[in-house]
């Protein structure tokens, strides 16, 4: 369509077409120029990435170091939902969407119902299957077709204020009944702090508790893309959500706004005591500013339903994906699949980027395991808590639709702590909408 | 309300028509260059405006969804626009905001002016600048910076409300947030539209005021029966651009939605809806046809209150 505008316009008048014509050049040529790293090797062909990892630059550098015969031009075009709008509008476009991009393994199937990403079973994707983490892998594919290559995993565990525990002379729960008693026991203490924080655009997080209770909202696979399983009000999921709306009423627990600048300083300033986390929560609470400096962090697996049957969780993880536009889709998942599949260019994404990583070679090295975290006095945290959190994921289905899914989960629970309307409820209307969604949008309901 | 500038339909005289003068060479020569001088921003209104009209005009009238392929549908995309509840509570709420916001902004502008227009020292170009300072700042930037006057943590409102033992209200939860969107868009506008109407004022003949005076007309008087009657018509396109504005409510919303999730949802006002629609779900089509369904809306209540004030603004 858009050359068709410049054609029109370009009858109108030439000054026209002078002013536009820069956007419209971007299908040949050079475009080293828009690359924010370096190119090592100017005469290899190069493939264009799209990504938001912390010290990315460095792995590119790595990587681009050691390939000759490919280059990563690497862009960084905004973290999750920043960089999903533009990738969007590039695919209803039809240009101008990276080579390689990296989505959260969440929205994947969002984007394979869009025709926008290429399955990389075609370019020997299988071959690296045992290479990586089972429920990661899980979480990139869908029945047979692998739609991405998993990079990091966001298992979760618990990490709180041992000087605040110590302070209100509470134990680090174990189970969530002991979680509300020592709520409530932090309460009393009267030294200001709340247990945690439940924030209602929590997204991923609230569903990962969610599924903590046995909860599978959507049953979905991309070899059938016109049906889908919409179960987001069931029993696990409603267990789960009264039991915070409790907290909530009480007065145990907060619910302020996950990702504010609010938010960020509460997390380090002693307003909650803890902070259930995803295991690239480290990396996030070690970036933020403002924090308490008596602060002792120590880190806990996640509380249990049921301490006999512990059920182990996910909270974000993402993959790189070879998108349709890319002009070679075998350099591109050659990229995709290299660009951390590898130990060098991993150990740089945990070391520098605090990722936790799906590819197995590391994640399953003593190294990873043994390594000692300053910020938590010295504490391995990944063997106490998410090696073994990772190691009990499964993997999760999501929906295609799963931004209107979660914007939909945001106005239920914000309407419920607002005191409008019970968890059950919440949790009814936000199915009976998404059921018409899926029904408007033509998908057939299991 | 960033789009309030946009050229809106305010009335102009219509050009006599030269079409009836007998055709001779030299006009005709001087009718060229008056092309020629048009043609650049001709080209540029029509690549980046009519042409993008025509563009989206035609995907509304297209249906696309997720599981299905696109279809031509012609204007099924409108009637649902009509019926969609999420867009007529949007349209429910900028019409409150209308309500509100409006009077509030020209009640602010209209006192600035009158005041400014009655003082003639320093003072008075140093507060005319001021007021007119807010308009200056980006409303994206505008709009964050309230956000975090508004924050609980990082705001004044903790403290000062200290002072006094009193604990800050909530400035982003649900009940407030409304005011507090007044209360940026008032602080942004006020100032560009006591300009306008300032301007308006210079423009009477102070002989009328001399001749007021002498009638024994106080100040008073002389501003609410004579200046305000004279500049009505500017205030009828101040409020038409005010009008204008509020219908497509955007840009503070969606950066306050940024601390406020809760309050502010996806669908908050008619503009906020089709930007989530076209980029959040990538239903591309019905977003044209909510944004069209608005242009209507808009274009409907401009053209009553054009109509309905046709006295005041000197088109009748």
């Amino acid at each position: 369509m858009k050359a068709k505008f410049l054609a029109s316009a370009g009858i109108v008048a030439a000054t026209a077409v002078a002013l536009t014509g820069c956007s419209g050049g971007n299908g040949s040529g050079p475009e080293a120029a828009s690359c924010t790293n370096t190119i090592v090797n100017a005469e290899a062909p190069q493939v264009t990435v799209w990504a938001w990892y912390p010290a990315f630059n460095e792995v590119v550098d790595n990587f681009n170091n050691t390939n000759s015969d490919v280059q990563i031009c690497w862009t960084n075009a905004g973290q999750g939902n920043d960089e999903y709008t533009k990738f969007s509008t590039s695919i209803e476009s039809g240009s101008g969407a990276p080579d390689v991009i990296q989505l959260e393994s969440e929205v994947l199937s969002s984007f394979t119902i869009r025709n926008a990403l290429v399955d990389l079973t075609e370019f020997g994707a299988n071959d690296v299957k045992d290479q990586y983490a089972e429920g990661a892998w899980e979480d990139a594919s869908s029945g047979d077709a692998v739609y991405a290559i998993p990079v990091d995993g966001g298992p979760m565990g618990m990490l709180y204020r041992q000087d605040i525990f110590d302070a209100a002379g509470i134990q680090v729960p174990t189970t969530w009944k002991e979680f509300e008693a020592a709520a409530q026991k932090l309460k009393e203490s009267g030294n200001g702090a709340v247990m945690a924080d439940f924030p209602t655009n929590g997204r991923a997080f609230n569903q990962a508790l969610f599924a903590q209770a046995g909860s599978v909202p959507f049953e979905y696979d991309s070899a059938n893309p016109q049906e889908i399983g919409i179960k987001v009000n069931d029993q696990g999921a409603k267990d789960v959500l009264e039991y915070w709306n409790g907290l909530v009423k009480k007065g145990l627990v907060a619910t302020d706004d996950a990702f504010t600048a609010d938010y960020n300083t509460k997390l380090v300033d002693g307003s909650y005591a803890l902070y259930l986390a995803a295991a690239w929560g480290p990396g996030y609470l070690q970036g933020l500013s403002d924090a308490d400096p008596d602060a002792v962090w120590r880190a806990a697996p996640l509380p249990q339903w049921d301490a006999a049957n512990p059920v182990q969780v996910n909270w974000g993880g993402s993959t790189f994906a070879v998108t349709e536009q890319a002009k070679d889709k075998k350099l591109a998942a050659k990229v995709a699949m290299g660009i951390f599949g590898n130990k060098e260019g991993m150990n740089l994404g945990v070391d520098k980027g605090a990722l936790f990583p799906s590819y197995a070679p590391v994640l399953d090295s003593e190294e990873f395991a043994n390594k000692e975290y300053k910020f938590f006095g010295g504490q391995q945290i990944n063997k106490d808590v998410f090696l073994k959190a990772a190691e009990g994921y499964q993997g999760a289905t999501f929906s295609p639709f799963q931004n209107y899914a979660y914007d939909q989960l945001t106005v239920q629970l914000y309407s419920m702590v607002q005191g409008e309307k019970d968890a059950g409820k919440a949790l009814d209307d936000l199915q009976a909408s998404l059921e018409q969604y899926a029904t408007e949008q033509g998908f057939t309901l299991k | 309300m960033a789009t309030t500038t946009a050229p809106s339909s305010a009335p102009r005289a219509k050009a006599p028509a030269p079409a009836k003068h007998r055709p001779d060479k030299n006009y005709r020569r001087r009718q060229r260059w008056g092309w020629i001088f048009v043609a650049p921003f001709a080209a540029i209104f029509l690549t980046f405006l009519i042409l993008p009209l025509v563009y989206a005009f035609r995907m509304s009238l297209f249906t696309s969804t997720l599981a299905t392929g696109t279809k031509f549908v012609g204007a099924d995309n409108y009637l649902k626009a009509f019926s969609d509840p999420i867009f007529l509570q949007g349209l429910a709420t900028v019409a409150k905001f209308a309500l509100i916001m409006i009077p509030a902004q020209m009640i602010v502008a209209l006192l600035a002016a009158l005041v400014l227009d009655n003082l003639a020292t320093w003072a008075s170009k140093f507060s005319r600048l001021m007021i007119f300072v807010p308009y200056a700042v980006p409303v994206v930037i505008g709009a964050l910076m309230w956000g975090f006057l508004y924050s609980p943590r990082f705001g004044p409102a903790g403290s000062i409300f200290g002072l006094f033992g009193m604990a800050a209200p909530e400035f982003l939860a649900q009940g407030s947030i409304f005011g507090s969107l007044v209360n940026i868009v008032t602080w942004q506008w006020a100032g560009y539209y006591m300009i306008i109407i300032y301007a308006a004022l210079r423009g009477i003949d102070p002989g009328i005021y001399e001749a007021a005076v002498l009638d024994g007309a106080s100040d008073r008087q002389i501003a609410w029966r004579i200046k305000v009657p004279m500049i009505s018509s500017s205030l009828v396109m101040v409020v038409i651009f005010a009008l204008i504005g509020t219908l497509q409510f955007f840009t503070e919303p969606q950066v306050l939605r940024g601390v406020a999730q809760g309050a502010i949802p996806t669908s908050y006002t008619p503009n906020m809806y089709a930007f989530s629609l076209a980029f959040s779900y990538s239903q591309f089509n019905y977003a044209s046809a909510i944004s069209f369904a608005l242009g209507i809306v808009v274009f409907v209540f401009s053209f009553l209150f054009l109509f309905l004030t046709r006295k005041q603004s000197g088109l009748k």
